[in-house]
C-alpha cells in the first residue's frame, strides 16, 4: 500500500470544492433564456379531475405556459414505470396502474402533480400555479398498509382489483411447513417496519433544455444514475431517441436511493422546454420532498421462526404486506421481493423458508429504493424475531445467534442466495469484546441504582451488495442488466482521466477510484481525475446504488487498467529491448526486474502518443475500455450491538455505545469507509428511534417539515465504536463487498432489541420516541 | 413569499404609525415565526414594520432585583447576560435552550410573547415571575396578557415594549422538547419567593401557558420534589398530538416540575 494507493486514508480530493461552495449542483446550473417552473399539486389523497381551469393562470405576469397532462398525452409521453416484473405465485403478471406524468383524470395522493407553469420567474410560476383553477371530486381514501386489502377498502386503481399488485411467494411452502410440524419451540412475531422520508440534503432539481435547431435535448438532474435516465426516458417515456438526449448529473448532494428514479419533473420538464421554447428549471422545495420524493420501507409482516430442542433452527416463516404507494416507482417492486425476502436467510443455515409478500396501492407517496431497500426490512425481521427467541427459550441472544450461524462457503441459502464468503463468528467475536458483553449485567445494576433502565441488543446482519449478475437479474425480472463501464485514458504526459458509469453523490468517487490507478502505476493521487455524471463523456453506465460502485464499478476500472497495463508493458519492453513479462510498473517507474534499467511513466504514455517507436503492428494511444457483469452478490455482513439507558420517567432513550463490527471484504480507503458507516448508523438509528412518516386518515401528510419530521442530529448519537475483520469477497477482482448500507440495514434492530431488552416490553414499534417507549412502559407494568 | 413592503421603523411611535397605514401589516421582530410561515404562503402581509432597530426596544438593564427586558432583546443576549445571570439563572437558561443557536441569534423576547405559540419557552417564565409586559399604550400583568393559543392582549398597533419583573429567590425551568422542533412538549418554571411559589406550564396546555396551582399548593407546604408526588395533572385541559398524547404530557409536566424544585433545592440560588 502507497500512501495514496489502496487501502490509504487518502484525504478526499471533491471536499475542497464542497466545503468551499464550489460545488455546481443542478440549481447552480444557468443557461440562457431559462425560465422556471411551478407544478400544481393535488391537495386531495384520492378525488376525481372534474376540471382544470388554466385561463386566469396564462394570464398572469410573466407566464409563459401552463401545460396539463392532456396535452402531454397528445404529444405521446410518458406514463411512468416500473422496470422489474414481478409474477404473482400464480403466474400472473404484477397489476400495474397507470402512472400519468400530470394527472388527468384521477389524483392519487397528496402530492400528485397536475400542471406545470413556467414564467420569468419562481415566484411569478408560484403565484400563476395557486391561480390554476382544478376542480375535485373527492373519493374514499386507504392510507394504511394493512387495511388496503380490507374488503371494501377504496380501489386506487382499475388495473389492480383490491389493490393487490402482487400475491408473491419464494421459498418452499411444503418443506417448511413440514420443519415446523417437527418443531420444539416456535417464535411468533408481528413486526412493522415503518415508512421513511429520504431528506437529501439536496432537494430533487432538473433543468430541460430543448435545442430547436439541433433538435436535442438536455436535461440536468439530480440523478444517481443519470445513463439510466436517459435510457428511461428515451426508450419508455418516447422523450427523443438516446442519441438526441444528454442527461447530465453534476453535483449531487445526497440520494440515498431516492434519486435512483426517473420522476414526473424531469420528464415534464423536458418536454415543457420544446414546447414552451424556453429552458426550464424545476427546484422542489422541502415541501415538495417531504410529498413527492419517493418514500422508503413501509412493511407490516408476521414472521415465525422454529426450532429444534437443540436450539437449531428449523425453518422460518413470512408474511408481509408491502405498501408501494399510489403508483409503482420505477424499481419499487423489487424492493420488497427480491431485495428483500432473498436476504431471510440471514448469517444462519435455515433448511426452509418460506416467504409470502403481498404488494399494495394505497393514497400516499410511491415507495422505492431507500438506503438498504429491502435489506433493512429482512434484518429488521429475523434479527428481531431470533432476539426475542433468545428470551423465550432463555438462552443468550449471542449464543443462539453463534449456534446456527452458516460456517461453510459458498452456503446456497433456500431463498435464492448464494453465498459466496463469510466469517459471522469473526465479526461476532469483535462485536461482543468491544462492547464487554459479558460484564453487560453489572452495568444494568449500577444503572437501575441511578433509576435508569439499561439494555442491551444485537444485530448479525447480512445484506447482498454489489447488485447484480445481469443474466441472473434478468431472470428474475429486471428490466435491464447491472454490469458498469469503465474507460481509463492515459494522456501523454501520463496524467490519468477514469471515467465510470458509477454516480458519486456523498460516496468520494473522485478519491477513491482514483486510488486505483495510483496503486497500479504509482503516479500522484493528483494526476488521476474521474469523469462521471454525463452521457455525453460517459459511453453506459447503470449508475449508483445498492452498494454497487466499489464491488462492481470498481471491478470495471480494473479490468480497463489491466489492458492499460499491458499495453503499456508492451511499449515499456519494446522501448527497453526487455521480455514484456520482465517490465515491471513501480513508483513511477517501468522497470526492466533485477536492472536498473527503466523509463519514467510519462515517457511510457508519451512514446504511446508520439507512435515514433512503437512495436510493429501496435496502435497509437493509451486508452482502454472494459464492461464488469458480476458473477455474483456480495455479501458484507457484520454484529451491531446497541447499549441504552432508558429514564423510565420520561421514556427517552440514551445510547450509551453503539459497537458496530463489519466484514466489507478489502476496504480501499478505510476514513470513507468510516464516513459511511458513520451515516449509515445515523439513518439507522434515525430510523429506529426518530423518525416517522404519519399520514392522517384523509391522507395528508401530517409529517411534511422538519419541525414534525425528527431527523437524527448529532445530539441523538453516540460516538461510534467501529470496526472492520476482512474476508475477501471472491467474486471480483478487488474482493470488495460494499459498505454503504450497512449501517442503516444492521443498526434498527440492534437499538429496538436493546430497548425492549431494558424495558421488559418486546412490543414496540419504530420509531421509538420517548412517547413511544413511556407508553411501552407503562403497558408492561 | 408573496410581494409586501419593508419599513424600518426608527421610533415605536413611527412604528404605530406605519402600521395605522398599511392595510394588513404585521410588526416584524426576530421573525422566527412570521418569516417561515411567509415563505411557507401561510401568511401574507402587505407591510412588514420592523422593530429590531428602535433603541428603546433593546437591552437588559438589572436594578437591585428588578429586571427589565427590552422587547426585541435577542435570546442569545438574555443567554450572556452575565449581570442577569447572577440574579435570576433560570431565565438565563431558558434564553440558552430556546431552539437552536441561529433562533437564538435572531429571535426576541418581543416576538416570542407577541407570538404567544403554545410551546414557546418564555411565556411560562413571565407567568411565572408574575412579569409586568409594558407595551406602547400600558402596562398589564403577564396573567392578563396571555389569553390563549397565539392569542394576546395586544391590540392591533399594540407593540411590546419591555418586560420587567422582580428577580425571584430562586427559580428553575425544565423542558422537554418535542423530538422534531426542539419547542416544549412540557415546560415548566418554578418560581419561589419566601414563602411565594409560582409554577407555570408552557408546551402542554390546550389554551397554551398556564399556571399549575395544585403544584404550588402542594409545594407552598414542603417545598421539595416529593411534594409533587402525589400531584394529578388533569390530561383534559392538555394538548393531544402524534407527538404526545395529553396522558403523556401530563406526565411530563409532572415530572419536569419535580426536576425543577430538584433544581432549586439542590442549588444556592
Amino acid at each position: 500500500m502507497g500512501v495514496e494507493g489502496i487501502g490509504a486514508r487518502v484525504l478526499r480530493k471533491e471536499d475542497k470544492r464542497f466545503i468551499t461552495g464550489k460545488g455546481r449542483y443542478t440549481d447552480d446550473m444557468s443557461v440562457p433564456g431559462m425560465k422556471h417552473a411551478a407544478f400544481v399539486r393535488s391537495p386531495h389523497a384520492h378525488a376525481k379531475i372534474t376540471g382544470i381551469d388554466v385561463e386566469t393562470a396564462k394570464k398572469m405576469p410573466g407566464v409563459i405556459g401552463v401545460l396539463t397532462g392532456a396535452e402531454l398525452k397528445a404529444d405521446g409521453i410518458g406514463n411512468l414505470i416500473c422496470g422489474w416484473m414481478i409474477h404473482s405465485k400464480d403466474g400472473t403478471p404484477m397489476k400495474m396502474g397507470a402512472w400519468s406524468p400530470l394527472a388527468t383524470d384521477t389524483v392519487r395522493y397528496v402530492g400528485d402533480a397536475v400542471v406545470i407553469v413556467v414564467a420569468d420567474t419562481k415566484g411569478q410560476a408560484r403565484d400563476a400555479a395557486e391561480a390554476v383553477d382544478v376542480s375535485y371530486e373527492e373519493l374514499p381514501v386507504v392510507v394504511k398498509t394493512a387495511e388496503a386489502l380490507n374488503e371494501g377498502a377504496p380501489q386506487l386503481h382499475p388495473e389492480a382489483p383490491g389493490n393487490l399488485i402482487f400475491d408473491w411467494d419464494i421459498g418452499d411452502e411444503k418443506a417448511t411447513n413440514d420443519a415446523f410440524a417437527g418443531a420444539a419451540h416456535v417464535t411468533k412475531m408481528d413486526i412493522v417496519n415503518g415508512r421513511l422520508v429520504p431528506n437529501a440534503i439536496e432537494p430533487r432539481a432538473t433543468l430541460g433544455v430543448y435545442d430547436a435547431g439541433e433538435d436535442h435535448y438536455t436535461c440536468w438532474t439530480t440523478s444517481q444514475n443519470p445513463h439510466v435516465a436517459r435510457l428511461v426516458l428515451s426508450a419508455f417515456y418516447n422523450v427523443a431517441p438516446e442519441n438526441k438526449l444528454r442527461v447530465i448529473a453534476p453535483d449531487v448532494g445526497g440520494g440515498f436511493g431516492s434519486k435512483i428514479f426517473i420522476y414526473p419533473e424531469e420528464l415534464i420538464c423536458l418536454w415543457a422546454s420544446k414546447k414552451t421554447g424556453v429552458p426550464v428549471k424545476w427546484v422542489a422545495d422541502r415541501t415538495e420532498s417531504f410529498l413527492a420524493d419517493a418514500h422508503g420501507r413501509d412493511h407490516v409482516t408476521h414472521a415465525e421462526l422454529a426450532f429444534d430442542k437443540d436450539n437449531k433452527i428449523l425453518g422460518l416463516k413470512v408474511q408481509t404486506i408491502a405498501n408501494l404507494g399510489a403508483y409503482m416507482s420505477l424499481f419499487s417492486s423489487s424492493v420488497p421481493t427480491y431485495l428483500y425476502a432473498t436476504l431471510l436467510s440471514g448469517q444462519y443455515d435455515i433448511p426452509a423458508i418460506h416467504a409470502n409478500v403481498k404488494a399494495v396501492y394505497t393514497n400516499t407517496a410511491p415507495v422505492d429504493a431507500y438506503r438498504g431497500a429491502g435489506r433493512p426490512e429482512a434484518s429488521f425481521v429475523l434479527e428481531r424475531i431470533m432476539e426475542t427467541a433468545a428470551r423465550e427459550l432463555k438462552v443468550s441472544p449471542a449464543e443462539l445467534r453463534r449456534k446456527n450461524f452458516i460456517r461453510t462457503f459458498p452456503h446456497q441459502t433456500p431463498v435464492i442466495m448464494n453465498y459466496d464468503a463469510g466469517d459471522f463468528d469473526a465479526t461476532l467475536d469483535a462485536g461482543l469484546k468491544a462492547a464487554d458483553y459479558e460484564g453487560f449485567e453489572k452495568r444494568r445494576e449500577e444503572a437501575a441504582k441511578r433509576g435508569k433502565l439499561r439494555g442491551i441488543g444485537l444485530s448479525c446482519y447480512i445484506e447482498a451488495c454489489g447488485i447484480a449478475p445481469s443474466a441472473a437479474v434478468g431472470s428474475l425480472g429486471a428490466g435491464v442488466g447491472l454490469w458498469e463501464s469503465a474507460e481509463v485514458r492515459v494522456n501523454a504526459i501520463g496524467t490519468i482521466e477514469i471515467l465510470t458509469g458509477s454516480h458519486s453523490h456523498g460516496q468520494g468517487h473522485e478519491t477513491t477510484f482514483a486510488q486505483l490507478a495510483t496503486e497500479r502505476f504509482g503516479v500522484p493521487i493528483d494526476s488521476v481525475s474521474i469523469v462521471h455524471g454525463d452521457t455525453d463523456k460517459v459511453q453506459m453506465g447503470m449508475g449508483t446504488y445498492g452498494s454497487r460502485s466499489g464491488a462492481v464499478g470498481m471491478s470495471a476500472v480494473v479490468k480497463a487498467l489491466d489492458k492499460v497495463e499491458a499495453k503499456a508493458k508492451k511499449i515499456a519492453a519494446h522501448l527497453l529491448e526487455a521480455d514484456e513479462a520482465d517490465i515491471e510498473i513501480k513508483d513511477g517507474d517501468v522497470r526492466v526486474v533485477g536492472t536498473d534499467k527503466s523509463l519514467p511513466w510519462f515517457q511510457v504514455a508519451l512514446a504511446a502518443y508520439t507512435a515514433h517507436n512503437l512495436p510493429s503492428g501496435m496502435e497509437p494511444g493509451l486508452k482502454e475500455g472494459a464492461f464488469y457483469d458480476p458473477s455474483n452478490f456480495t455479501f458484507p455482513g457484520g454484529c451491531h450491538i446497541c447499549e441504552v439507558e432508558i429514564d423510565p420517567e420520561t421514556g427517552v432513550t440514551e445510547i450509551i455505545q453503539f459497537v458496530a463490527a463489519d466484514d466489507f471484504g478489502k476496504i480501499i480507503n478505510p476514513m470513507i469507509v468510516e464516513g459511511q458507516v458513520h451515516g449509515g448508523l445515523a439513518q439507522g438509528i434515525g430510523q429506529a428511534l426518530l423518525e416517522g412518516t404519519h399520514y392522517d386518515d384523509t391522507g395528508q401528510l401530517l409529517t411534511a417539515s422538519f419541525m414534525d419530521y425528527t431527523m437524527p442530529r448529532a445530539q441523538n448519537l453516540p460516538s461510534f465504536n467501529i470496526m472492520t475483520t476482512e474476508t475477501p469477497c471472491p467474486s471480483n477482482p478487488l474482493g470488495i463487498k460494499g459498505c454503504g448500507e450497512a449501517g442503516a440495514i444492521g443498526s434498527p434492530p440492534a437499538v429496538i432489541n436493546a430497548i425492549t431488552d431494558a424495558i421488559h416490553n418486546n412490543n414496540l414499534t419504530m420509531p421509538a420516541t420517548p412517547q413511544t417507549v413511556w407508553n411501552a412502559i407503562q403497558a408492561a407494568k | 413569499m408573496y410581494e409586501t413592503q419593508y419599513h424600518r421603523a426608527a421610533s415605536v411611535e413611527e412604528a404605530a404609525r406605519l402600521m395605522g397605514e398599511a392595510e394588513d401589516g404585521k410588526f416584524l421582530a426576530g421573525g422566527m415565526t412570521l418569516i417561515p410561515t411567509m415563505k411557507q404562503r401561510l401568511a401574507s402581509p402587505s407591510d412588514l414594520i420592523d422593530l429590531r432597530r428602535i433603541e428603546a426596544l433593546k437591552g437588559v438593564t438589572v436594578d437591585g432585583r428588578t429586571v427589565r427586558i427590552g422587547a426585541v432583546t435577542t435570546h442569545y443576549d438574555v443567554s450572556t447576560n452575565e449581570e442577569l445571570a447572577k440574579i435570576c439563572p433560570a431565565i438565563t437558561n431558558l434564553a440558552g435552550h430556546i431552539g437552536d443557536p441561529q433562533v437564538r441569534n435572531m429571535g426576541t423576547i418581543g416576538g416570542s410573547i407577541a407570538n404567544n405559540d403554545p410551546a414557546a419557552d418564555y411565556p411560562s417564565a413571565l407567568l411565572a415571575l408574575d412579569a409586568t409586559i409594558i407595551t406602547s399604550q400600558r402596562s398589564l400583568p403577564a396573567s392578563d396578557f396571555f389569553i390563549g393559543l397565539f392569542e394576546t392582549a395586544l391590540q392591533p398597533d399594540e407593540i411590546v415594549v419591555a418586560v420587567e419583573f422582580v428577580a425571584p429567590d430562586k427559580a428553575a425551568y425544565k423542558k422537554f422538547p418535542n423530538p422534531a422542533s426542539l419547542y416544549a412538549m412540557a415546560g415548566v418554571f418554578v418560581a419561589k419567593s419566601g414563602d411565594n411559589i409560582r409554577v407555570a406550564v408552557t408546551g402542554a396546555g390546550e389554551g397554551g401557558v398556564f399556571r399549575l396551582k395544585d403544584a404550588e399548593a402542594a409545594l407552598a407546604g414542603n417545598f421539595s420534589p416529593s411534594a409533587l408526588d402525589s400531584l394529578a395533572v388533569d390530561p383534559d385541559v392538555l394538548l393531544s398530538d402524534m407527538h404526545a398524547s395529553a396522558d403523556y404530557r401530563a406526565n411530563l409536566v409532572k415530572v419536569m416540575a419535580k426536576r425543577a424544585v430538584a433544581e432549586i433545592s439542590n442549588r444556592p440560588m
